[in-house]
């Protein structure tokens, strides 16, 4: 099969479409990439759910300050107009539908929209976090994710079978092969990878693929 | 009018057992460190407090704060959204041990639910949850096409915070990031004891400047120079101390 994108290359392709002056979450791990490939001439405002908006890189080494943490408890800077704001404020600006998007990771998506990313089943000690609370009020959800789980499942589906973090939430997944969009309870082909057939696509995709237009080759640079 | 406590350990000498205590911090930014652990020094010289119901965003991390509560055996329950950390063990061995209770609410539904606790609104619908394990057996109900899960207040006997500044009136600031849950936690503790890093004389802090207004706030205790929790589980610190 034709090489899949990276990890790297996945957030590079998502970071193409936020636009200048967008208040973006980004999932805590993989997600956080996205910062990092801004089309220049760009800047979006992050947010994170612990309380601060405008955050920048992490400092280096010995010089964190642990009151200046992010939500996944990692040491962050500001930017010059960063702001500070209590938890029930961070969530309102959450489900009130005031961020642009939030970029999250999944276990597995429905062409329904719905998102399982939280649980993995009933082992082990429960932990859910903000995932319920970022899946509702930002006008776009994406999500990034390899498009096969590590032995080759598809995480593209038409129901989840793992515990759902949302209904009907997802608006658009970047994969490892493709850029689909979720529409009236399909999943829409945008982009899929240069030399991958259509047919090899939706081998490895749990659910039909539609089209309503012409479907691109993902243009990603090496990064 | 002056709210100010000598001590920690007369900041903290109310708590009975069975309390509800919700404490500030996310993570370890925000912890306060020095009230938890005066409430550890009072329940090895007295027994009490224990049977605590706790509400915090985790479930501690390392042998420090939270964490070091639950291993003296004082919480019967936990109330919140991640209870995982860099060391959860404390807490993980005890849950499936079956010896602590677990509460898993979503992270933005704790926040708003200790709001409406602080507020005086009993209940309302989120979102959040609609469809998902975490709403079973809650009230559902529909508003302008969409589904939203009922939710209840959520309310504390006792608050326990840090915060940066705070006068005489328990007028407060915070420092960046360690503000998270404790505004709203000031307001929903039917008692809020605080401890400032720098208490100052009323007009120490400018009106303009006030996060949480006093009337918030029962007890103040000024603790300079306040441990913070990442810092203490780096030296892997533990609390009491471990004699080698």
């Amino acid at each position: 099969m034709t090489a899949k994108l990276s990890n790297a290359q996945i957030a590079w392709r998502a970071a193409q479409d936020i636009a200048d002056g967008a208040y973006v979450n980004l999932g805590i791990g993989f997600p956080e990439m996205v910062a990092k490939f801004q089309p220049p001439g760009r800047q979006a405002v992050f947010h994170t759910e612990n309380g601060v908006l405008g955050f920048g890189e992490a400092p280096a080494p010995g010089t964190e300050d642990w009151d200046l943490i992010n939500a996944g408890k990692k040491a962050i800077t500001l930017k010059p107009g960063a702001a500070f704001f209590h938890h029930a404020d961070s969530f309102a600006m959450v489900r009130g539908g005031h961020l642009y998007v939030a970029i999250l990771g999944a276990y597995q998506v429905a062409e329904t929209g719905d998102l399982a990313n939280w649980s993995t089943g009933p082992k082990g000690v429960p932990a859910v976090g903000g995932a319920m609370d970022l899946v509702h009020g930002a006008k776009r959800v994406a999500v990034l994710t390899d498009h096969v789980t590590k032995d080759g499942k598809p995480k593209l589906v038409e129901k989840c079978t793992l515990p759902l973090t949302g209904v009907g939430c997802v608006t658009r997944v970047y994969t490892s092969l493709a850029v689909v969009d979720i529409e009236d309870g399909h999943f829409v082909l945008r982009e899929k990878v240069a030399g991958l057939s259509f047919d090899d696509l939706q081998a490895v995709t749990g659910a039909k693929l539609h089209f309503d237009g012409p479907v691109a080759d993902i243009d990603v640079p090496e990064v | 009018m002056d709210k100010r406590i000598a001590t920690l350990a007369e900041a903290v000498a109310d708590i009975p057992d069975g309390a509800t205590v919700m404490i500030g911090g996310f993570g370890g930014s925000g912890a306060p460190i020095e009230l938890i652990h005066a409430l550890i020094d009072r329940f090895l010289a007295t027994g009490s407090p224990k049977d605590l119901t706790v509400i915090n965003n985790n479930a501690g991390n390392g042998h420090v704060g939270i964490a070091a509560l639950i291993e003296q055996g004082m919480v019967r329950k936990m109330v919140c959204s991640f209870p995982r950390s860099a060391d959860p063990r404390v807490f993980t061995d005890r849950y499936l041990a079956g010896e602590i209770e677990l509460e898993l609410v979503p992270q933005g539904t704790l926040a708003e639910r200790i709001r409406a606790g602080g507020a005086g609104i009993p209940a309302f619908f989120t979102p959040t949850s609609f469809g998902t394990d975490l709403a079973k057996g809650k009230p559902v109900q529909e508003f302008e096409g969409r589904s939203y899960v009922m939710e209840r207040w959520l309310k504390a006997d006792f608050t326990l915070i840090k915060a940066e500044l705070g006068d005489h009136y328990g007028n407060l600031t915070y420092r960046m990031a360690a503000r998270n849950f404790s505004p709203i936690m000031a307001m929903a503790g039917a008692k809020t004891i605080v401890q400032v890093t720098r208490a100052v004389e009323p007009g120490g802090i400018e009106p303009e400047n006030v996060i949480t207004p006093g009337i918030f706030v029962d007890a103040i205790v000024e603790v300079p120079a306040p441990a913070q929790e990442e810092a203490l589980n780096r030296a892997n610190a533990h609390y009491p101390e471990v004699q080698a």
